[in-house]
């Protein structure tokens, strides 16, 4: 029994990501192909005919391969659609590289898209089973608030401190978005009014939140022997992890809203492959998964990028900024690059594949070693996780 | 021997200051009224005022549920109250629904029965400048009749008179009545005519009563009635000042008069609506230690605006938020789910000892697959773990007030803190449970959930 790193390693070697926003003229089949053909003309102008099997990532825009396979003419291949709440990107990401890692396929493709902005609601339907009425019913930033209260009293410090870390993650998200073409808000936003816009839940206003958007994102994923096939510049999987928690935190009083074990646990697993033994020094960028400015906050200590109760420090001093020590959410973040579920994981990776491969423009950090990828789905106490990380070497 | 063995009666923490009807009707008001909470109705009061008088008694054969403001028709409302007072299910349960004399019915059947839970509870509105909304009470009383009662039942009467004085159409928010005048004339002889029948009946004389109780919707008529009897009779309902609390009138003026009775004291309570029924006590010696009904310790009153009682009442609908349907419980799991969703009971897994909220199949602490006991929570408290304030919440009340509550001696649940507007919330505070609706959804399936609300030191 055991986690392990790829026996044989894979690599990323073409991929595309649509802008992200309110695409009101465009559905999930536009959003879908234009991912999956720029992903194949990146990898040298490959034909949907080479790919051997895909993976989709799709929450609540389809059921089934069929809502790739359609829109592209696909036919007569292995097409997989795979959810797992707002870590879908990822794990469509994750299980083609283990099919390709596997032998069982040569060239293989993940693909994430999501088309939300046609609800007619501004927040994120969740699909939700029958039920009896008695499971709490909370929006989402109003589960993710609860972290603040139960931050702050377990390490001493008081909420309008970390309302002011709040403040700076969407203040340093919202510029670090104004300078990438595809993200969805691309204006910065001064910190005063960020500071006093209203409440949405507990200590979060609407800047606090991530976009919500339509996009899609792909790639194309071989065994990293062949990735010179491909592309010059392919970018290399050190790692996949994914933790999904028991899903009980909300009824254990154990548990005390205060950090997200399923990301640590993840990210634990995902070190262990790539042989990081100090990712606080050994990251040179993460994408992580910022839904809501304390999910981000709380994130840096569970990826051991800050002490525990240390991480409100870090981000008032810049060290996540774009010019900090770890700069994170490079691209904007969910925050402005715009959350379309399905679609995030794959996007966070896409920011990997322009970074390491040097197109990353004004957003470019120089000399990358290990770029990390944190996606996740759910809320406090019930939620999954995924870590992947890349590089320009291969494992 | 048959009386009442226990009784408590139920009031909703939200106040209406009639001058804030004032100002916004025009006219004049002054003082406040008691109004249910955007969460409450009959059925969630009744709940409320059931298990306070279930505290102090025994099983009982059979349930009597009054209200004119039932939450549903056809369904049962009565199998609701008995569900979410963890009585079993062998115990009758049914509705008296529309008129308001189902308060004194309920009270005859539960007496002749014997052994029976009798709950009254209504909700007093009616359109916008209404003597019902200005002079109403939302309330509920719950008196547990039994053989070894604290007020013991001396005699009853009855009479019934075909009139129409009020009435309402079913759905209608407005109730409609015949000029004062003719009230009077009808009322007025059927009480002086109920308390000669009932105290004849006793072998009483009108000086032998020391509590009277004279419920009728008909205030004129009520004053006027008043006038052949001592003042002083009147002292304990008088003291309470509630406004007429409908179909629970009766029983709430009841309670009161208990309230301040002593063993040996008659206690008298006479309803005159489409007719009249009086009841006569004699107060026991098991009633030795003083106030039982639960007001002297009731929550502090919390003001509620016109505003945001008329949107409660469904009186001045506002624009709702841009948000997806409430999504209706699902009947089949409701069903499945009765004892824990009605009933708050959790399971103890006998494993590691840890409380499930709720019950599952699998330990979420040690994963044992058996040995849990049922251990039901509506009266333990617990303290907020951590809480947020939800704007974008499918509650009628924004912000819901959102916690996670950790119950003495283990459990976690996630719930909405009700009766807390305005209330600063803080890690550690206590709460208690209370049944109340989480949600009317389009289909007009009513969302039963147990919630928390502030703790008091008499719970």
């Amino acid at each position: 029994m055991g986690s392990h790193a790829l026996t044989t390693p894979v690599a990323v070697v073409g991929m595309a990501c649509t802008n992200f926003g309110e695409h009101w003229d465009r559905n999930v089949d536009d959003l879908l192909v234009e991912a999956t053909h720029g992903a194949l003309g990146s990898a040298g102008g490959l034909g949907v005919g080479d790919v051997d099997a895909f993976w989709l990532g799709s929450m609540i825009s389809g059921v089934s391969g069929l809502t790739l396979t359609r829109p592209l003419n696909i036919a007569h291949k292995p097409v997989t659609r795979v959810e797992n709440m707002c870590a879908t990107g990822s794990e469509a990401f994750r299980n083609a590289c283990f099919a390709v890692s596997s032998g069982a396929y040569d060239v293989v493709m993940a693909v994430g898209g999501e088309k939300l902005k046609d609800a007619g609601y501004s927040g994120l339907e969740m699909p939700s089973v029958p039920n009896d009425g008695t499971p709490p019913v909370l929006s989402a930033p109003a589960m993710y608030s609860m972290i603040v209260p139960a931050y702050a009293r377990r390490y001493g410090v008081p909420e309008e401190r970390i309302k002011e870390a709040m403040t700076h993650i969407a203040w340093k998200n919202h510029g670090n978005g104004a300078r990438n073409p595809r993200a969805q808000f691309r204006r910065e936003v001064p910190k005063e009014t960020i500071a006093a816009a209203p409440a949405l839940a507990g200590r979060l206003s609407v800047f606090d939140c991530s976009g919500v958007a339509d996009g899609a994102a792909a790639a194309v994923i071989v065994r990293a022997e062949d990735a010179h096939r491909y592309t010059d510049s392919p970018l290399y999987v050190h790692a996949l992890a994914l933790d999904a928690g028991s899903g009980t935190g909300r009824n254990d009083s154990d548990y005390d809203y205060s950090d997200l074990a399923e990301a640590s646990a993840s990210a634990r697993t995902a070190y262990a492959q790539a042989g990081i033994t100090d990712p606080a020094t050994q990251i040179s960028l993460a994408e992580v998964h910022d839904c809501f400015t304390p999910t981000e906050l709380v994130l840096m200590e569970e990826l051991g990028f800050s002490e525990r109760g240390k991480a409100w420090q870090d981000v008032l001093s810049g060290r996540y900024d774009r010019d900090g020590a770890l700069p994170v959410n490079i691209d904007g973040g969910l925050k402005s690059f715009g959350h379309p579920i399905g679609a995030s994981g794959l996007r966070m990776i896409y920011e990997m594949w322009l970074q390491f491969r040097g197109e990353a423009g004004e957003r470019q950090v120089a000399d990358p070693r290990f770029g990390l990828v944190q996606n996740q789905g759910g809320s406090p106490g019930d939620l999954v996780s995924a870590v992947t990380i890349v590089s320009d070497r291969r494992p | 021997m048959v009386g009442i063995e226990s009784y408590a009666v139920y009031l909703p923490v939200p106040r209406l200051d009639r001058a804030d009807v004032a100002r916004v009707l025009g006219g004049r008001g002054k003082g406040t009224r008691p109004v249910a909470s955007y969460d409450e109705d009959a059925t969630t009061m009744g709940v409320a005022a059931a298990r306070a008088a279930l505290r102090a008694a025994d099983g009982v054969d059979s349930l009597w549920f009054a209200t004119t403001r039932p939450a549903y028709l056809e369904k049962s409302n009565a199998a609701t109250v008995a569900a979410a007072s963890g009585l079993a299910e062998e115990v009758a349960a049914y509705d008296l629904s529309g008129a308001l004399r189902g308060g004194a019915g309920a009270l005859r059947a539960g007496l002749s029965s014997g052994n029976a839970l009798v709950v009254a509870s209504d909700l007093r509105y009616g359109l916008p400048g209404s003597a019902d909304e200005a002079a109403g009470a939302d309330a509920a009383a719950a008196l547990v009749v039994g053989a070894d009662p604290i007020a013991e039942l001396i005699g009853s009467a009855s009479l019934t008179s075909e009139f129409l004085d009020r009435w309402r159409i079913p759905g209608d928010v407005r109730t409609r009545t015949w000029e004062e005048r003719f009230g009077v004339e009808a009322y007025v002889p059927l009480v002086e005519r109920i308390v000669d029948d009932v105290l004849g009946r006793c072998d009483l004389k009108r000086e032998q009563v020391d509590h009277l109780v004279i419920s009728t919707p008909h205030a004129r008529a009520r004053s006027t009635a008043r006038r052949g009897f001592e003042q002083a009779l009147f002292a304990a309902v008088d003291a309470a000042g509630l406004g007429y609390a409908g179909a629970a009138d009766l029983a709430v003026g009841l309670a009161v008069a208990l309230d301040a009775a002593s063993p040996g004291d008659v206690v008298l309570a006479v309803s005159v609506t489409d007719g009249a029924d009086a009841f006569v006590f004699r107060v026991t010696d098991r009633h030795a230690n003083g106030p039982r009904s639960g007001l002297a310790d009731a929550p502090d009153a919390q003001p509620v605006s016109y505003g945001d009682f008329l949107n409660w009442r469904g009186l001045l609908p506002r624009e709702p938020a841009r948000r997806p349907d409430v999504k209706p419980p699902v009947p089949p799991a409701s069903r499945r789910s009765v004892a824990w969703k009605f009933g708050f009971v959790a399971a103890r897994c006998g494993s590691c000892g840890y409380r499930n909220l709720p019950p599952r199949q699998v330990c979420l602490r040690c994963s044992a697959t058996e040995g849990f006991e049922p251990e039901p929570m509506v009266d333990v408290p617990g303290r907020i773990a951590t809480f947020t304030d939800d704007w974008l919440s499918e509650s009628v009340q924004l912000p819901a007030r959102v916690v996670a509550v950790d119950f003495d001696g283990g459990g976690r649940f996630e719930c909405e803190m009700t009766d807390a507007v305005g209330r600063e919330l803080a890690i550690g505070d206590r709460v208690t449970p209370t049944f109340r609706l989480a949600s009317v959804a389009g289909n007009g399936v009513r969302n039963y959930v147990w919630k928390v609300r502030p703790h008091l030191e008499e719970d």
